[in-house]
């Protein structure tokens, strides 16, 4: 199942490769992870999305808690949670097509970033599955580069990660 | 005033009560070596490879309760660290390793001697820091300290780069240290202490399994004190030798893949199994899936909480310091005024007293004719009073030692069980001896890993270390040989040790004594008059049965009852 883990930590070089050293490490499986400071300076916040049996995923969760530059961590998947993702894409574009890319990037609350005599790029944010549906709804052939941050998730309401 | 960098992590080792460090010099240490010559409250040893140095730390960490210090210098003196720094951490030695790192100006361009010391320890390390402010030296040395000792203990690497340690600042030493995001856990959950109490109390059959956190947590009276108020039936694992006294009726003898049979059998058809200090390792269980099919419930206490179900689904897990749990433990079970079922427990003790009769205990067939490597370790036990502090290489010889050797005490035992590091022993032991002077200390080793780091016989003549190393020499690397003979066709594929060498003169060409056992009856009194040396490191080179197998085995991927006692190949 696909799991959504955020953590806290100290902002201190080395402390990403930590975390990605030991997915490695132990062979976990990791779709993506978005990092950058918070409004602390001294702490990063990560967004990690991976999946894996219940077991491995306690496993995960207790092996990233033991880590000692990680100061929090919550499995945003285990209530309720927002999760969003930006994907930046250019696609060939002519005249025949343009119209219709605008239409779907709308679909999509897209936006249209920059254009070019024969392309055009499309900004976007939504979640990962949103983000899946648009480039399925693209003709692949005119995909000429997808650039994608990975998840950030946030809980809802009152569920809060902070130190 | 203000002091260099070197002097800042001197005094550091200082205020930590430092006695020894461990170390080899190189360029990117020379500050803080010359530091180290202008005092004399903490003394360097100079071994002769830098794997030597961590391992002395390591052995010196074990066999006391101090945190081991090691010190190397950067690019291969730190890769050649990396070994040992693995061992560590695999047997969760509380340790401090510092290396020298070439200077900060020119950290990733490939200087001479330059290796990404934080990037290469990360996967073996509890943690790693690089300091690159002099000002930060003194807090980073106390957290090292603090998170080495804490917890979980482990290694901690702090690589300080040339310059740094020749930069100046003052020195004031925190007096307390906080890492917010580290939280070592205390004591354990007493809800879930009470729980276990009551399961433990309506226990058909019992099982009590074990291992190094008991310890590491210095806990051994409280294991001894629950297993004799319970009356349960104690076992093992090769970490936890001497954490319950193998003399003790209670004890079933060490479990896993070379354990007793009444230990492994008892593991497998317990009802309740209460897990200290240990982590279902591969060489415990063997199979998962097998030990999974008998139906059992499980309390596992540890300090770590991903020892907990990493391996096993666990009913009771109770996250705390073994020793404190114990403690709690037992003040429940004390204050509850039950006892577990009499009659439950006399058919459960039947059981296991027929499992120890049908394993034979650990027998093996003594030969007039030639030495049995058992026999060896028998004598070893008798001769040193089951006293000794023994260090072991990685092999036969320590299985049969962990046999054998029947430890009553904790911290007397000191081997590398996680990682099995071929070449501990010998420096190992050296650290041992250092932070026991006076105590009887004994290296079993094979020829095979006695020649990993032979050059420690010259560290040992410098420091007067009257190390006894028994050397069970069978000409193969034996436990090799023997999965060879078990499991491909006898074909002993580089398990041969041709050539070896003198083992007497080369004892002896370090300055040390040397001695050639060929017969069964000289062992004895080879082992009497080396032992009584007491100034002298005694090589002792004993010619073993090549053929010898450790038996029981539980064949790797199999499950504990499907253990192979020696009469069945």
């Amino acid at each position: 199942m696909r799991h959504i883990i955020s953590l806290l930590m100290e902002n201190e070089a080395g402390a990403l490769s930590r975390v990605a050293g030991l997915f490695s490490a132990r062979g976990y499986n990791i779709e993506s992870l978005s990092v950058a400071p918070t409004e602390d300076p001294t702490l990063s916040r990560m967004t990690i999305v991976t999946s894996g049996s219940d077991a491995v995923i306690e496993q995960i969760n207790k092996q990233l808690n033991k880590l000692v530059d990680v100061a929090a961590l919550i499995d945003l998947s285990e209530g309720e949670h927002l999760e969003r993702e930006l994907m930046l894409v250019k696609i060939s574009a002519h005249s025949g097509n343009r119209e219709e890319l605008k239409r779907i990037s709308d679909i999509f609350h897209g936006h249209i970033i920059d254009v070019s005599k024969h392309t055009c790029t499309i900004e976007l944010t939504n979640t990962c599955a949103m983000l899946d549906s648009f480039l399925d709804a693209i003709d692949r052939d005119l995909i000429l580069e997808t650039v994608r941050t990975g998840a950030s998730g946030i809980g809802r309401g009152e569920r809060i990660l902070k130190l | 005033m203000e002091l260099t960098g070197a002097e800042i992590l001197i005094r550091c080792l200082q205020e930590e009560q430092v006695e020894y460090v461990f170390g080899y010099p190189g360029g990117a240490v020379l500050f803080i070596y010359d530091a180290l010559f202008q005092q004399d409250k903490v003394k360097h040893v100079l071994v002769r490879h830098e794997q030597a140095a961590v391992h002395a730390a390591d052995g010196y960490a074990r066999s006391s309760d101090r945190v081991g210090v090691a010190l190397v210098t950067s690019g291969p003196g730190l890769t050649n660290a990396v070994t040992v720094i693995a061992t560590a951490y695999m047997d969760s030695t509380p340790m401090v390793v510092i290396s020298g790192q070439v200077p900060t100006g020119a950290i990733g361009e490939d200087a001479f001697q330059e290796v990404d010391a934080v990037g290469i320890t990360r996967p073996c390390v509890k943690h790693n820091f690089l300091v690159k402010d002099v000002k930060d030296i003194a807090s980073t040395i106390k957290k090292a300290f603090y998170l080495a000792k804490s917890g979980r203990p482990g290694p901690v690497l702090v690589d300080i780069p040339k310059d740094v340690s020749n930069h100046r600042t003052t020195f004031e030493y925190p007096a307390s240290v906080m890492i917010r995001s580290y939280h070592p856990a205390g004591k354990g959950d007493s809800g879930q202490i009470r729980h276990a109490a009551q399961m433990l109390l309506g226990a058909k059959r019992p099982m009590i399994y074990a291992g190094g956190g008991v310890v590491l947590s210095d806990a051994s009276a409280q294991l001894t004190g629950l297993v004799r108020l319970l009356g349960f039936p104690c076992t093992n694992t090769l970490m936890g030798l001497g954490g319950f006294p193998a003399s003790d009726r209670h004890f079933v003898g060490m479990l896993g893949m070379h354990g007793t049979y009444e230990a492994n059998m008892a593991m497998q058809h317990c009802d309740v199994l209460l897990a200290v200090g240990a982590r279902f390792d591969d060489r415990v269980i063997g199979n998962v899936e097998h030990f999974a099919q008998m139906p059992r419930k499980i309390i596992h206490i540890d300090i770590d909480p991903s020892s907990i179900a990493k391996r096993v689904k666990v009913d009771l897990p109770i996250v705390g310091d073994v020793k404190l749990v114990l403690d709690e433990l037992l003040d429940v079970l004390r204050s509850c005024r039950q006892a577990p079922d009499a009659a439950a427990m006399a058919a459960w003790w039947k059981q296991v007293e027929e499992w120890r009769a049908a394993g034979g205990e650990m027998r093996y067939k003594n030969s007039s004719e030639i030495i049995k490597p058992q026999f060896v370790i028998e004598k070893l036990h008798e001769i040193t009073g089951g006293d000794a502090f023994i260090t072991t290489d990685v092999g036969q010889h320590q299985m049969w030692t962990a046999q054998y050797y029947k430890f009553d005490k904790p911290r007397r035992w000191v081997t590398s069980g996680g990682l099995g590091t071929m070449g501990f022993g010998l420096p190992a032991a050296m650290g041992v001896q250092m932070v026991n002077p006076g105590a009887t200390v004994a290296c079993v080793t094979g020829e095979g890993s006695i020649q990993m780091n032979i050059q420690e016989l010259s560290t040992c003549k410098q420091f007067h270390l009257p190390i006894k190393i028994v050397a069970l020499n069978n000409g193969y690397l034996g436990m090799v040989r023997q999965w060879q003979e078990f499991f491909h066709g006898n074909r002993y594929s580089e398990t041969y040790m041709n050539a070896l060498p003198d083992f007497v003169k080369l004892a002896e060409a370090y300055g040390h004594v040397g001695m050639r056992i060929e017969k069964p009856a000289d062992v004895e009194p080879a082992l009497k008059e080396a032992f009584a040396r007491r100034r002298d490191l005694v090589f002792m080179d004993f010619r073993t049965d090549p053929t010898e197998n450790v038996y029981p085995m539980v064949p790797g991927g199999r499950g504990l009852s499907e253990i192979i006692l020696a009469e069945e190949l």
